[in-house]
């Protein structure tokens, strides 16, 4: 490799690993604007035009105040813990493709998906990290339960996540949206959608289980001690890692960058189509965190356990199963993804039968779902409006 | 090749360097975060034999979940951070044995397979496809592959989470 | 040699992740103020003296949680090449991997059945 091409690739890292951080200015905006409107107010409007230049002011002010590193804290670490939480959410976007092109993407990995929950696996240890060398009760107490938190929802994420990876037969992402030309795989599989997206909501730590920066109790928990730009890198990586799991739901459940008038490595007017398919898609989830965010009250410890243990993780797990179940049926009787191998070339009109097996499938796995806890959550529902009518 | 080379050396510096400095580190903390730099390296050298599906999982699963774990195990026993000695009355015998575990090696394992007579001398055996996960895949269940170490795993996981549960529920 | 040029770009995220994060937190340093005194660098706790040594009384229930991940972690990893080569496979691999995932989700119910997936 040429001094020139290696300098070439530097570039389009350097790239690529701004992106994330970048984006996190404007979606500060979107957020406040949203959260304020959901509220019946106006958000930020003084600072330029409708406010646009608001993130912009409060990064300048980030920077500038003073950053108060309290004695006794292991300076180290103390400094490690908010760049690897940016590092995790910057290494995730080295794996997610933009566009219906081969140079739209910073690696197109054979691992593409398991390398993103890996690396997301390390903003986990960036929280215990932060949350030790704090030298603060609270923060450590915090970074405990985020840590539980954090760990206990990727066992549903990457449960979900494997019903894409076995519909398109690989890890690697472009694969994945290139195999859903013929027929989307929220229609073969909405259940694993839903938990993928609830999953990821509790994974970056949106409401409602925002636990972690319930800034009414454990006074912010495990960034008690952060001020200045560190406690910015943190809240803008929070931001960054929201936009990128929007991002992964757009590619492996809604198509990516598919939509008609779109092939791969095409001419550049379709490459621009597939991109603003794309950000059109991953904007929907986002502004459905946004609006999640902002209606639901927040949930206790103890009903995020038992949330995801006894309600999430048995789903997921029986959705799986009933998927793998009804994949091979199908491709026993001649009918499913086995007969239309590549799925790139499959149109929707064939895959539509195995699509209708897969969501009736889903259908079932969710009445026994409402059947079995149907009864017990109505008990609990009547018991709390019991008492609160009580009073 | 010279980035080979460069990664290699990398790699070793970070899992030796790790190894070291976690046995040196007087700070258990720090020591549970040098495994970690430590298991990096090894994942980076899975990622040179051409193994990149088992250094997403060693990322995964070693540092995702088993570092946390001796994180967690650490705190517990917050007591023991500051230790002062360095050594205590065993180290002797500890090198002794160390240094006859690494001769041992050295001699009964390194010389026979890589050394100048042994058994590799002429090179590794080159294969020229490289397996990918889908062929680990292939293999983990086929009726003559590992389907039955693949079911003994899951009854080992069994196991563990078993004892875990009664070890740490002693309490009841 | 494929597996570098998919992954010296990986190395160079690697290296550019941990630079990019330090470059606003070194601009911070050269551009806010420093003035440090007793009472700014007192540990927080709710603005009063902080009472005993900073440690906190470990639940177990974190470890144990800690460890049921751990299990279901490992479970998926073997379950992620089934999933891959799962289209090719014939019936035979599906009751295999029924089997795997049965025998863990039997563990998940004995852990819940013994209350170890309880909070408290």
């Amino acid at each position: 490799m040429t001094a020139l091409e290696f300098l070439g690739l530097l570039l389009i890292v350097a790239g690529f690993s701004t992106l994330p951080l970048l984006l996190a200015v404007p979606l500060i905006w979107v957020e406040r604007k949203v959260a304020a409107r959901i509220q019946d107010r106006f958000g930020p409007n003084r600072v330029g035009p409708y406010g646009l230049i608001q993130p912009i002011a409060d990064a300048i002010k980030l920077i500038t105040k003073e950053d108060i590193t309290p004695a006794g804290t292991d300076k180290f670490v103390y400094n490690l813990a908010p760049i690897l939480s940016v590092a995790s959410v910057v290494l995730m976007w080295a794996a997610i493709p933009l566009g219906p092109n081969q140079s739209l993407i910073g690696v197109d990995l054979e691992i593409g998906v398991l390398y993103i929950i890996a690396v997301a696996s390390l903003g986990t240890l960036a929280v215990m990290m932060a949350g030790w060398s704090s030298n603060n009760k609270y923060a450590l107490l915090g970074a405990f339960r985020v840590v539980a938190q954090l760990v206990s929802y990727e066992v549903p994420l990457v449960l979900s996540l494997l019903i894409p990876v076995l519909f398109a037969g690989s890890l690697s992402l472009q694969d994945i949206i290139i195999a859903q030309h013929g027929m989307w795989f929220i229609l073969m599989a909405p259940l694993a959608m839903l938990i993928f997206f609830v999953s990821a909501q509790a994974e970056t730590g949106r409401a409602p289980f925002d636990l972690l920066e319930a800034e009414s109790e454990l006074v912010a928990g495990f960034n008690i001690e952060y001020s200045g730009m560190k406690f910015g890198l943190f809240f803008a990586g929070e931001f960054a890692h929201v936009a990128t799991n929007g991002f992964l739901i757009a590619h492996l459940f809604l198509g990516g960058w598919q939509g008609p008038g779109v092939t791969f490595n095409g001419p550049w007017w379709s490459t621009l189509l597939g991109i603003f398919y794309f950000v059109l898609k991953a904007s929907i989830f986002y502004f459905m965190s946004l609006l999640l965010r902002n209606s639901v009250p927040r949930v206790r410890i103890d009903q995020l356990m038992d949330f995801n243990w006894k309600f999430l993780v048995p789903i997921s797990i029986g959705n799986l199963v009933m998927t793998a179940f009804l994949v091979m049926i199908t491709n026993a009787a001649g009918f499913g993804l086995a007969s239309y191998q590549p799925l790139s070339e499959a149109t929707f009109f064939e895959l539509l039968p195995v699509t209708l097996v897969l969501f009736l499938g889903n259908v079932v796995v969710l009445a026994v779902i409402v059947g079995t806890f149907g009864r017990q959550l109505r008990e609990e529902r009547l018991t709390v409006e019991a008492v609160a009518a009580g009073d | 090749m010279i980035a080979q080379y460069i990664a290699f050396g990398v790699f070793a510096a970070a899992t030796l360097g790790g190894a070291v400095a976690l046995v040196w580190s007087r700070n258990l903390v720090h020591s549970a975060l040098y495994l970690i730099l430590s298991l990096f390296g090894t994942a980076g050298f899975f990622v040179l034999l051409s193994a990149p599906f088992l250094a997403a999982i060693q990322v995964l699963v070693y540092i995702g979940a088993i570092a946390i774990l001796f994180i967690f195990a650490v705190m517990l026993t917050r007591s023991l951070t500051n230790i002062t000695d360095l050594f205590n009355r065993q180290m002797w015998v500890g090198a002794l044995t160390g240094g006859l575990l690494f001769i041992t090696v050295l001699v009964g394992i390194i010389l026979p397979v890589w050394g100048p007579n042994g058994s590799l001398a002429e090179g590794l055996p080159r294969s020229v496809d490289v397996a990918t996960t889908r062929d680990i895949g292939l293999q983990l269940v086929s009726g003559n592959g590992y389907v039955l170490p693949f079911e003994l795993a899951s009854i080992l996981l069994t196991a563990a989470m078993i004892g875990a549960i009664v070890i740490a529920r002693e309490s009841e | 040699m494929n597996i570098l040029t998919e992954w010296t770009p990986i190395g160079l995220f690697f290296i550019i992740a941990a630079v990019l994060p330090a470059a606003p937190i070194l601009v911070a340093q050269l551009l806010n103020p420093s003035k440090p005194n007793d009472i700014k660098l007192q540990t927080y706790e709710c603005g009063v003296e902080t009472v005993g040594d900073t440690w906190v009384q470990f639940k177990v229930q974190y470890y144990i949680y800690g460890i049921v991940f751990l299990v279901f972690d490992v479970e998926m990893i073997f379950l992620i090449p089934w999933a891959i080569a799962f289209n090719e496979l014939d019936m035979f691999a599906f009751w295999a991997g029924f089997l795997f995932i049965f025998l863990l989700t039997d563990a998940l119910v004995y852990a819940w059945r013994k209350n170890a997936l309880e909070w408290e």
